[in-house]
């Protein structure tokens, strides 16, 4: 799950992480009442969507002065923001962070992210801020500092050390610079984050650090336990389809082709959308139905991959394992009847029972469902059905 | 021979009283493996199964010789469950719950590592030796005796890749799921080592996903290390950047950890690689008829 800039940070203040003062605001009256409760001379306005690359699209101004912050707030709230994450339908923005201007003298990275080949968190430090990560990464990784903190011995002085001596910051500068790292070490470990990203890191002209942006994502398996942060969910940043689906227990991702598949297990998933494309076909959506592939979990997988009009056929393709096929056969039957399958259902089951379960899909003699023997078979099939051959 | 475990390995299961632990146990015990016993804490002194339930790893292992424990335990609890195992000195460590918080697999695998414990999983289908032992949730039938080695993150792949092998008239050493999460415990260089080692395994099928570079990890081994054949598909080659694909390692990042990186990558260190896991079997009969 990931989280607005606002609401990453309002937990970085809660662990001493320096951030400028902001509020959110909902209405361009609220904007303007931020920005005079915030006094001062200058503002940002900055477009609340996940997505980073604002800057670029639009979405952040600096204002001078109150009608700049009104005029601003007027542009942006319910602009439709594209930017290089967002794709090209952008994203619509319902609230606006108002923030006081900060003196930059100096634009730095820092995140924090899990290395997974190291199995501990790695942070990583950068003196060219304001830049995408990634670009640093390929065209000069030498200006990135990398320190993997041992998550058992926690973040000690010399891991600061190393981040901040490798940024080559002058030495008024380290003490600060440490106890930020190890403040944002604790919000990552703490909240059971999966990435943090502060870009830029500002260094202000009196040689403070502050977090001008914040990117945090968190661990799905770990939410239970932060019910303050699943509090913060934006609804409206998440795809109806794939919410409405894993209230079901299914996981479902929409693509842009033709052909439908519910399978069960995320990697046959994926090894069946491989295969309709090896076969010439394009997979219209990702959806497992998991271990309990039932009458209802099918029926509901139908309904969600039957809203796409783009879907001209369905692969469903389930390795029966401890469920047995013959089950799950008469589960696809049901379903049949719960929802108004329009187009042609290619139904491959292996696994325990499988010979009984072609002989129940025989019988039952319902003109679009048409079995097949094999994951290459029912992909070519499935194929075949979408171009209406 | 085979790799992990045979016909005599005893194994125990902690969270074994619970729905998915009782379901699980009984099948594995229809299969033959040697479970003794289980850990639910508070139920000590019990019978379930016909089995001993016991409070802690160290009263089971004390009285059973387990080497082995399969867990069932509840995401919130397992990282828990697993240094329990690793301070009573299990062997190794078979981990099926899926859903396991990142951050207590980190702590659970380092303590487990300094207690020399191997693991398997989190959220994975678990390990089996063909006709011998079943240690996790896959279904034991489609695992027919043979000389190939399976190596899986995905559970329903490493089912589509042993059946295939069986239907062209090959079988299975020995199957490893080694799960799709951030943190798992063995991974393939270890696995590959071990088949490497095993003189019945003759070759190797080797099924991964995007997200991650431990493919490219082991490409890179392969090359120097390994003298079977290997087979390899990697799926996920038509899945969205940035998008997370069910198991919650299965996402694409940047330009890193793509399907068509660690294809390039395997077939540079000579291995077979396959497009679709339709051509899996295929590909091993190709592999070992040469």
């Amino acid at each position: 799950m990931n989280i607005h800039e606002y609401q990453a940070k309002q937990i970085f203040a809660k662990y001493n992480v320096p951030v400028p003062k902001g509020k959110v605001a909902f209405s361009v009256e609220e904007a303007v009442e931020n920005a005079k409760e915030l006094g001062g001379k200058i503002w940002v306005v900055k477009a609340q969507i996940h997505a980073g690359g604002r800057g670029l699209g639009g979405g952040v101004k600096l204002a001078k002065s109150i009608e700049e912050v009104k005029e601003f707030a007027t542009e942006i709230l319910g602009m439709t923001l594209v930017t290089h994450q967002t794709g090209p339908e952008g994203k619509l923005v319902q609230k606006i962070y108002i923030e006081e201007g900060a003196d930059i003298a100096d634009e730095l990275y820092l995140g924090v992210v899990l290395d997974r080949a190291k199995e501990m968190p790695v942070i990583m430090a950068s003196t060219e801020g304001g830049m995408e990560i990634e670009k640093v990464a390929n065209e000069t990784p030498e200006k990135i500092v990398k320190v993997a903190v041992d998550p058992t011995i926690g973040f000690q002085g010399f891991h600061g050390r190393k981040l901040a001596f490798g940024l080559g910051l002058p030495k008024e500068q380290v003490g600060k610079f440490i106890k930020f790292a190890a403040a944002l070490y604790k919000v990552y470990m703490e909240n059971d984050a999966s990435l943090i990203e502060i870009n830029p890191l500002v260094k202000t002209g009196a040689g403070d650090f502050v977090a001008l942006d914040g990117k945090m994502g968190f661990d799905d398996s770990a939410l239970g336990r932060h019910p303050d942060i699943e509090a913060m969910r934006d609804i409206s940043e998440e795809n109806p389809a794939e919410m409405e689906a894993s209230k079901y227990g299914l996981s479902y991702v929409k693509l842009d082709g033709n052909v439908g598949c519910m399978v069960n297990g995320a990697g046959l998933a994926m090894g069946t959308m491989d295969t309709i494309n090896y076969v010439g076909g394009e997979p219209a959506n990702f959806l497992d139905v998991g271990g309990a592939a039932n009458a209802q979990t099918v029926a509901k997988g139908f309904e969600i991959i039957l809203r796409d009009p783009n879907v001209k056929s369905i692969f469903v393709n389930i390795f029966g394992g401890i469920v047995r096929c013959d089950r799950i056969a008469n589960g696809i039957l049901e379903a049949t009847k719960l929802v108004n399958v329009s187009v042609p259902v290619i139904v491959r089951l292996d696994g325990t029972n499988a010979p009984e379960a072609a002989e129940i899909l025989k019988n039952a003699n319902i003109s679009n469902v048409i079995a097949a023997s094999d994951l290459g078979d029912g992909a070519k099939k499935a194929v075949a059905a979408a171009k209406g051959e | 021979m085979s790799i992990l475990v045979n016909k005599d390995t005893k194994v125990i299961v902690q969270g074994f009283t619970g729905k998915e632990g009782t379901f699980h146990a009984e099948q594995c015990l229809a299969y033959g493996t040697k479970i003794v016993g289980g850990v639910t804490p508070n139920k000590g002194g019990q019978t379930h199964l016909g089995l001993p339930v016991f409070n802690t790893v160290s009263e089971a292992m004390a009285a059973t010789d387990a080497t082995v424990s399969m867990i069932f335990v509840p995401p919130a609890f397992v990282g828990d469950a697993v240094m329990e195992a690793a301070d009573a000195g299990i062997e190794l460590a078979v981990i099926i719950t899926e859903g396991a918080p990142v951050r207590d697999m980190m702590m659970a695998k380092a303590y487990a590592v300094k207690n020399n414990m191997k693991t398997i999983g989190p959220n994975c289908p678990g390990v089996i030796t063909a006709g011998e032992c079943k240690i996790g949730i896959m279904p034991g039938m489609v695992f027919k005796k043979g000389n190939v080695g399976l190596i899986s993150k995905s559970g329903t792949l490493t089912y589509e890749g042993a059946n295939q092998v069986c239907n062209v008239g090959y079988g299975i050493t020995t199957a490893v799921g080694i799960g799709g999460d951030p943190i798992i415990g063995l991974s393939y260089i270890q696995l590959l080592t071990m088949f490497e080692a095993d003189p019945e395994t003759e070759a190797i099928v080797m099924i991964g996903e995007i997200g991650g570079d431990l493919e490219i990890q082991a490409a890179n081994f392969i090359k120097e290390n390994i003298t079977k054949p290997v087979v390899a598909f990697i799926a996920g080659q038509t899945a969205p950047k940035g998008k997370r694909m069910g198991h919650a390692g299965a996402i694409i990042s940047g330009s890193a950890g793509t399907a068509a990186e660690k294809m390039a990558a395997l077939e540079a260190a000579g291995v077979a690689v396959v497009q679709s896991p339709a051509e899996i079997g295929e590909k091993v009969k190709e592999v070992l008829s040469k």
